[in-house]
C-alpha cells in the first residue's frame, strides 16, 4: 500500500515539481536577462532597481501581474476565456517529461518521444486561438488567426527537420538521438554539421512557433495591439506569458537535443584525463553542458528580437511555404542518401 | 548574375548576419543610461526652468510692478495687480501669479524686467499633486527665489561676459 502510494502519487508529484519549479524560475531569470541583453543592445541599462543589478525585477512583474484584478470582457465566453490560458500553458509545461538532461536525467525515457513532444506542443496553439476568439475582441481574433496560421505552416518544417534528424538517429527516443550524435570527433560528430540547413531551419521556425521576434504577427504590438491576449490582465496573462518563455526555453533545449548533442561534451573523443569526478563533465559530458548550450540558443532570441523588424504577413507564409519546406525536403533525401551510404557515423559503435 | 548572387546572399543570411554583427557589437558599447535621481546631466546655467522672483540683498523686493513681464509673455502665464504699498507708498504687486501650465519657459519675462526681479532658475524637478498647484503666487515665488538665490546669482555671473 505504502509503495503503491509512493509510486503512484509522491513520485509523480515530486517529478512535476522537480521540472516545473526549475522551469519557472528560469523563466523569470530569462525574462530579466531579456530585458537585460535588449537593452545593452539599445545601449541601455536595462532594469537595475530591485535586487543585486536587478535580478529580482521578473518576480516583482509577476507578484505585480498576480495582484492584477482579472477582467472579464463584455460579452466573451467567460469558460472558453479562462480556457484558453490554461490550455496554453497545460503542453509548454507537459513536454518537459520527454526532454533529457542527462543520459539518465529524464522524467519520461518515452520511445515515441519525439512524436509525443511535436503532438503536445501543437496543443498549445489551441490555447492562442480559443484565447484570441473567446475574448470578443477584433484584434485578438486577428492575432489569433495569424497565430494558427503561422504556427500551421511552420510545424511543416519544424516536423520535415526532425525527420531528418530521425533518419540520421534511426530512433524515435530522444536519449538515443543524443547518444547517436556520440563519437570520437568532438562536436563535429553532432548532427549539426550534416544537417547544418536544416539545423537553421528548424530553429528559424522555432521562433516562429513560440511567436516571436521578427515572427511575432500574432502580437504586433504596432498594428494589432497585443494581438491574442490583448483582452487579458492578471494571472490569465501571466499564464501567456508564462507559456510563451517556456516554449522558447524548450526551442533552445531541443535544439540543443537535436543538433548540438545534447549533454555531450563538444571536446568528446578529444581530451581523456584523469581528473577529479567534478570536473570531469567537461569531456565526459553532463547535464551542465546541455543547459550552456540551451542558454546560446536562447540567447539567439534576445538577438533576433533586438536585431530584426517583423516580417510582413505574407513574407512570414512565403518563406516557411516556398522556401523552408522545400529545403527540408530536399534535405530529407540527402540525409536518406547520407544514412543509406554511411556518410555520417552515428553512434559510438558505428 | 546578379540575380544569382542576391539569391545567395539571402539564402546563406549575410544580410540578417551582418545585422546581428552590429547588434552585438552594440551590446558592449558604454551605455548612454543616466540613473536619474543619483546622476543629473550637467546643465547650461543658462538653462530655463522653474521661476523665481528675486529680492536685493537688504531684503526688499526687486519688483516695481512695470509690468512689462506680463506685457511680453506670450503665453499670458503671468497675472499682476499692483497697488501702492501702505508703509511708504512706493507702487508694489499685490498680485504676481504664474500658471506654469501656460508658461513655455522662452525667458522674455525675464529679458524684459528692468530690476532683473523674475528670474528662470535652472531646477527643473518639480511636480504637482493637487488641482490648481501650477499657479504660483507672488509668495511662493519670492519663497523659490530667496531659497535659490546663491545658484541665480552664480548663473548670472557667469553669463554676463556674453550679455
Ligand atoms: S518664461 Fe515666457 S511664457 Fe513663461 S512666464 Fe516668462 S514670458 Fe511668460
Ligand atoms: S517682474 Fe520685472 S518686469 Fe515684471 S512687473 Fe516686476 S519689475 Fe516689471
Amino acid at each position: 500500500m505504502a509503495d503503491l502510494f509512493l509510486h503512484q502519487l509522491v513520485l509523480p508529484v515530486a517529478y512535476i515539481l522537480a521540472i516545473v519549479v526549475p522551469l519557472i524560475v528560469a523563466v523569470a531569470m530569462f525574462v530579466y536577462w531579456e530585458r537585460k541583453v535588449i537593452g545593452w543592445m539599445h545601449v541601455r541599462l536595462g532594469p537595475t532597481k530591485i535586487g543585486p543589478w536587478g535580478t529580482l525585477q521578473a518576480f516583482a512583474d509577476v507578484f505585480k501581474l498576480l495582484f492584477k484584478e482579472v477582467i472579464l470582457p463584455a460579452k466573451a465566453n467567460r469558460f472558453l476565456y479562462y480556457l484558453g490560458p490554461l490550455i496554453a500553458v497545460v503542453p509548454a509545461l507537459a513536454v518537459w517529461a520527454v526532454v533529457p538532461f542527462d543520459s539518465r536525467m529524464v522524467v519520461s525515457n518515452a520511445n515515441a518521444g519525439v512524436l509525443y513532444l511535436l503532438a503536445v506542443n501543437s496543443i498549445g496553439v489551441y490555447g492562442i486561438i480559443i484565447a484570441g476568439w473567446a475574448s470578443n475582441s477584433r484584434y485578438a481574433l486577428l492575432g489569433a488567426m495569424r497565430s494558427a496560421a503561422q504556427v500551421i505552416s511552420y510545424e511543416l518544417a519544424t516536423g520535415f527537420c526532425l525527420i531528418c534528424v530521425l533518419i540520421l538517429a534511426g530512433s524515435l527516443n530522444i536519449t538515443e538521438i543524443v547518444n547517436a550524435q556520440a563519437g570520437s570527433k568532438g562536436f563535429f560528430e553532432w548532427f549539426w554539421l550534416p544537417l547544418l540547413p536544416v539545423f537553421v531551419i528548424f530553429f528559424i521556425a522555432g521562433v516562429a512557433e513560440t511567436n516571436r521576434l521578427p515572427f511575432d504577427m500574432a502580437e504586433g504590438e504596432s498594428e494589432i495591439v497585443a494581438g491574442f491576449h490583448v483582452e487579458y490582465s492578471g494571472s490569465p496573462f501571466a499564464l501567456f506569458f508564462l507559456a510563451e518563455y517556456a516554449n522558447m526555453i524548450l526551442i533552445s533545449f531541443l535544439s540543443a537535443i537535436f543538433f548540438l548533442g545534447g549533454w555531450l561534451s563538444p571536446v568528446q573523443g578529444w581530451v581523456h584525463l584523469d581528473a577529479p569526478g567534478w570536473i570531469n563533465w567537461l569531456w565526459t559530458g553532463g547535464f551542465v553542458w546541455i543547459l550552456i548550450k540551451a542558454f546560446l540558443m536562447s540567447f539567439l532570441f534576445l538577438w533576433f528580437r533586438a536585431t530584426f523588424p517583423r516580417y510582413r504577413y505574407d513574407q512570414i507564409m512565403r518563406l516557411g511555404w516556398k522556401i523552408f519546406i522545400p529545403i527540408a525536403i530536399a534535405w530529407l533525401f540527402v540525409s536518406g542518401c547520407m544514412r543509406y551510404f554511411d556518410w555520417v557515423s552515428v553512434g559510438v559503435g558505428a | 548574375m546578379n540575380r544569382i548572387s542576391g539569391y545567395f546572399k539571402s539564402l546563406l543570411l549575410v544580410e540578417l548576419l551582418r545585422g546581428m554583427a552590429v547588434t552585438v557589437r552594440y551590446m558592449f558599447k558604454p551605455k548612454y543610461t543616466m540613473r536619474f535621481p543619483m546622476e543629473h546631466i550637467p546643465k547650461s546655467n543658462r538653462f530655463r526652468g522653474l521661476l523665481a522672483l528675486r529680492r536685493y540683498e537688504n531684503g526688499e523686493e526687486r519688483c516695481i510692478a512695470c509690468k512689462l513681464c506680463e506685457s511680453v509673455c506670450p503665453a499670458l502665464a503671468i497675472t499682476i495687480d499692483s497697488a501702492p504699498r501702505e508703509s511708504d507708498g512706493q507702487r508694489r504687486t499685490t498680485r504676481y501669479d504664474i500658471d506654469l501650465f501656460k508658461c513655455i519657459y522662452c525667458g522674455f519675462c525675464e529679458e524684459s524686467c528692468p530690476v532683473d526681479s523674475i528670474v528662470l532658475t535652472s531646477i527643473h524637478e518639480y511636480y504637482f499633486d493637487q488641482r490648481g498647484q501650477n499657479v504660483v503666487n507672488k509668495q511662493q515665488l519670492l519663497a523659490i527665489g530667496d531659497r535659490f538665490e546663491k545658484q541665480i546669482a552664480e548663473d548670472r555671473t557667469l553669463d554676463a561676459p556674453y550679455r
